[in-house]
């Protein structure tokens, strides 16, 4: 797609609205409302304006929403491909991404090329809008390695699999960020932390709160509310929407429909703008679903119901983009089976690529504790490479 | 020319010559700005260096941490300073889980150069909370260092060393000496210090070695003193290094000695002698006239300061588990 600045975000330079959506609510929101520009059924409402009069719309060209619709799909099947290596024993756990798509996909177009993200272990669609190949996490599910990339390299940090830890992580990059001098100009650099409805309960994302909040760090969290942590309901993490929670800290809390990817990307652009420009974190719920399994290791039917699912399917964040490309012609039958044919040419190469994965030499697995090494360390790699040496042409 | 100060100002005076050497180094924590520490141990710093490179911190230990954590990702070089040992935990996820991994999980591609810095142990009759020795849970975890000072004048170095290491390090320092005096020569090169990571024979003796570290080796070198009244020359080793261990030292002297007595305020069970004890035993089971033992604090929660004294390890229960030594 085309990687042009997009013009897209908020009327008011201000920041963003602290609530919910306008007055009138979409009819599929929840109570108190969320910013929807793309209805499921494929409507493009242009424009829409939150309580505190702020305006957030997009206006892609055709080209544009063509690409938004390619990543949804491409990180979709690359995601079900992922899930079926693992199925097939050719991973040891995957986190799949299914119904996420347009959280992950809106808020990691809206980042800028200087932005640094921190992500769970669940942003893929992120890692993917960052133009990261995206066989890179693959090291760490498929147990080669535990991930494995450069943070700064690729302006996405390791996946993190300790709930919250890497919110502190974002601020505190973001502290530096204010420290190196790079906010407070429109080119400046914002920083974006990724964490799910149940990581609000952790200390540590609050305590990222309270230092963002007093540091005006530049940044935004961006909360995937899918529902569930594992299989504990959002009941259990909060008495009120997550969005809301921003207020106690003193910066601005919104929400979004986070299976509408012009939402996710028009709020996230717009939120970003801000922080770089100087006027601190704003907290996004983007009020989602988590379609599939919590990971390949979780049963999902023990603890929801179908019916819920399947009034979740009828929010679908591809479909509605489908809809709304057939229904304003950018988009045909040609367009949609090639965008298809695509990704499926994607997710065979992914699956080739990690079938021939080598195994890491079990010697390697010494390296890497200390940048400086250890005397220690260095005998037992010794001591390991003797005993192991004992075995050769032995069968073993 | 050498100056007498006490260990406290050394380590202000080793933190400030890093600020000046390295505009990435900047020390965070709770009271560490205008108060200068509750140990006034950044006496002075931000009046000097400013509010963004001595930062007074919210009151959160895993907060202190993981955005140090963070400002390391990004480039910075981070000196946190946790108040008081008991007051680590909160933040010993963000240590254990990030600090310690981040080398390893990203194949040598991420760095974390930063300093942990912590008051411990006991003897100035605190509060529960305040006395602690918790240096084994971070020695037993792969990736980090950690380092213990005994005088002034390795406070000065090391906690320089520490932080133009690009390791992560819990730098562990004995509270109850940080009024004791000593000599320090301030404007030596840090080139020319004694390596970070090498123990050293604080007492030189060939009857038996006493292993100790931070607060320790003052008792273990007044033992020494005393014992050489009785003829008993002993060898004192302050470790300096807990993680690794600077174990060449340790075997070498007690391959000679034949006698090995651990010393620490840390309760006893799994702690660092427990595995100084069996890495001796392992190394040097033909030299030992004895079972290599260990003067450690009890098995209990630290406790109330009117029975600490008997709690932690001094003069006569070293003399005591020297003189077993040699009756075995």
């Amino acid at each position: 797609m085309a990687k042009g600045e997009r013009k897209a975000g908020a009327t008011r330079p201000a920041a963003p609205a602290s609530g919910g959506a306008g007055d009138q609510h979409p009819a599929d929101a929840p109570a108190g409302g969320f910013v929807q520009l793309l209805t499921p059924d494929g409507e493009h409402l242009g424009s829409v304006t939150t309580a505190d009069g702020t305006t957030y719309a997009v206006d892609f060209t055709v080209d544009e929403y063509k690409g938004l619709y390619r990543d949804l799909v491409t990180v979709r099947r690359l995601d079900a491909e992922a899930t079926a290596l693992q199925r097939q024993g050719e991973l040891g756990l995957w986190a799949s991404l299914l119904g996420q798509e347009a959280a992950q996909v809106g808020s990691g177009r809206a980042l800028r090329k200087q932005d640094m993200a921190f992500p769970t272990y669940r942003e893929h669609g992120v890692l993917y809008c960052r133009g990261i190949d995206p066989i890179m996490p693959f090291g760490l599910f498929r147990g080669v390695d535990q991930g494995g990339w450069d943070a700064n390299e690729h302006k996405f940090n390791s996946y993190t699999i300790v709930i919250g830890s890497q919110t502190l992580h974002a601020t505190g990059y973001a502290m530096g960020v204010t420290m190196d001098g790079k906010t407070g100009t429109p080119d400046g650099e914002a920083v974006i932390a990724y964490f799910g409805d149940g990581a609000t309960s952790q200390g540590e994302v609050n305590e990222s709160f309270v230092w963002a909040g007093v540091f005006n760090a530049p940044m935004v969290f961006f909360c995937q509310n899918n529902q569930y942590a594992i299989s504990e309901p959002l009941e259990r993490q909060t008495r009120i929407p997550l969005y809301k929670r921003a207020g106690g800290y003193g910066f601005p809390g919104i929400r979004i429909d986070g299976n509408d990817v012009l939402a996710s990307y028009a709020v996230t652009r717009a939120a970003l703008d801000n922080a770089r420009n100087g006027q601190g974190p704003t907290l996004i719920e983007a009020y989602t679903y988590r379609m599939g399994a919590h990971t390949s290791s979780d049963d999902p039917t023990r603890y929801r119901i179908a019916s819920e699912v399947e009034s979740w399917r009828a929010k679908d964040p591809i479909a509605r983009v489908k809809a709304f490309l057939a229904k304003q012609q950018m988009g045909d039958a040609d367009f949609f089976e090639e965008v298809d044919a695509t990704a499926g040419k994607l997710a065979l190469d992914l699956r080739e690529r990690v079938l021939a994965m080598p195994d890491p030499q079990p010697v390697t697995m010494f390296d890497h504790v200390y940048p400086n090494g250890s005397p220690e360390l260095d005998e037992q790699r010794t001591a390991f490479s003797a005993y192991h040496a004992t075995f050769e042409g032995s069968g073993h | 020319m050498a100056d007498k100060i006490t260990l406290g100002k050394a380590l202000n005076h080793g933190l400030r010559r890093s600020l000046e050497n390295d505009p990435k180094v900047v020390i965070m924590g709770e009271d560490v700005g205008k108060l200068g520490g509750v140990f006034r141990i950044t006496d002075g710093l931000q009046k000097d260096f400013g509010e963004d490179r001595v930062i007074d911190t919210p009151l959160a230990e895993a907060g202190i941490v993981g955005t140090a954590v963070g400002l390391a990702i990004r480039g910075y070089r981070p000196v946190c300073e946790i108040q008081f040992d008991g007051f680590v935990f909160p933040a010993y996820n963000q240590i254990v889980a990030q600090v310690a991994k981040m080398f390893y999980r990203s194949k040598g591609k991420v760095r974390v150069p930063m300093v942990i810095r912590i008051p411990y142990g006991g003897g100035i009759g605190a509060v529960e909370h305040h006395s602690e020795s918790p240096e084994a849970y971070f020695s037993h975890t792969p990736g980090l260092k950690v380092v213990s000072c005994s005088n002034p004048a390795d406070a000065y170095t090391m906690i320089q060393q520490a932080i133009a290491s690009d390791d992560p390090i819990v730098f562990f320092e004995p509270k109850r000496r940080y009024w004791e005096k000593g000599d320090v020569e301030l404007d030596a090169p840090l080139a020319d210090a004694y390596p970070l990571h090498n123990a050293r024979v604080a007492r030189a003796g060939s009857d038996a070695t006493l292993l100790a570290y931070g607060p320790m080796v003052r008792v273990a070198m007044d033992a020494a003193a005393v014992a050489a009244e009785d003829g008993r020359q002993l060898e004192v080793i302050d470790l300096r290094t807990l993680s690794p261990v600077d174990y060449p030292v340790i075997f070498e002297s007690v391959r000679r000695t034949g006698r090995a007595v651990v010393i620490h305020e840390a309760p006893g069970n799994l702690g660092l002698g427990s595995e100084l004890a069996a890495r001796i035993s392992e190394e040097c089971f033909y030299s030992l006239e004895a079972p290599v033992l260990r003067v450690t604090g009890y098995d209990i929660p630290y406790p109330a300061a009117r029975s600490e004294e008997e709690y932690l390890p001094d003069l006569d229960r070293v003399l005591d588990a020297v003189d077993r030594s040699f009756g075995w």
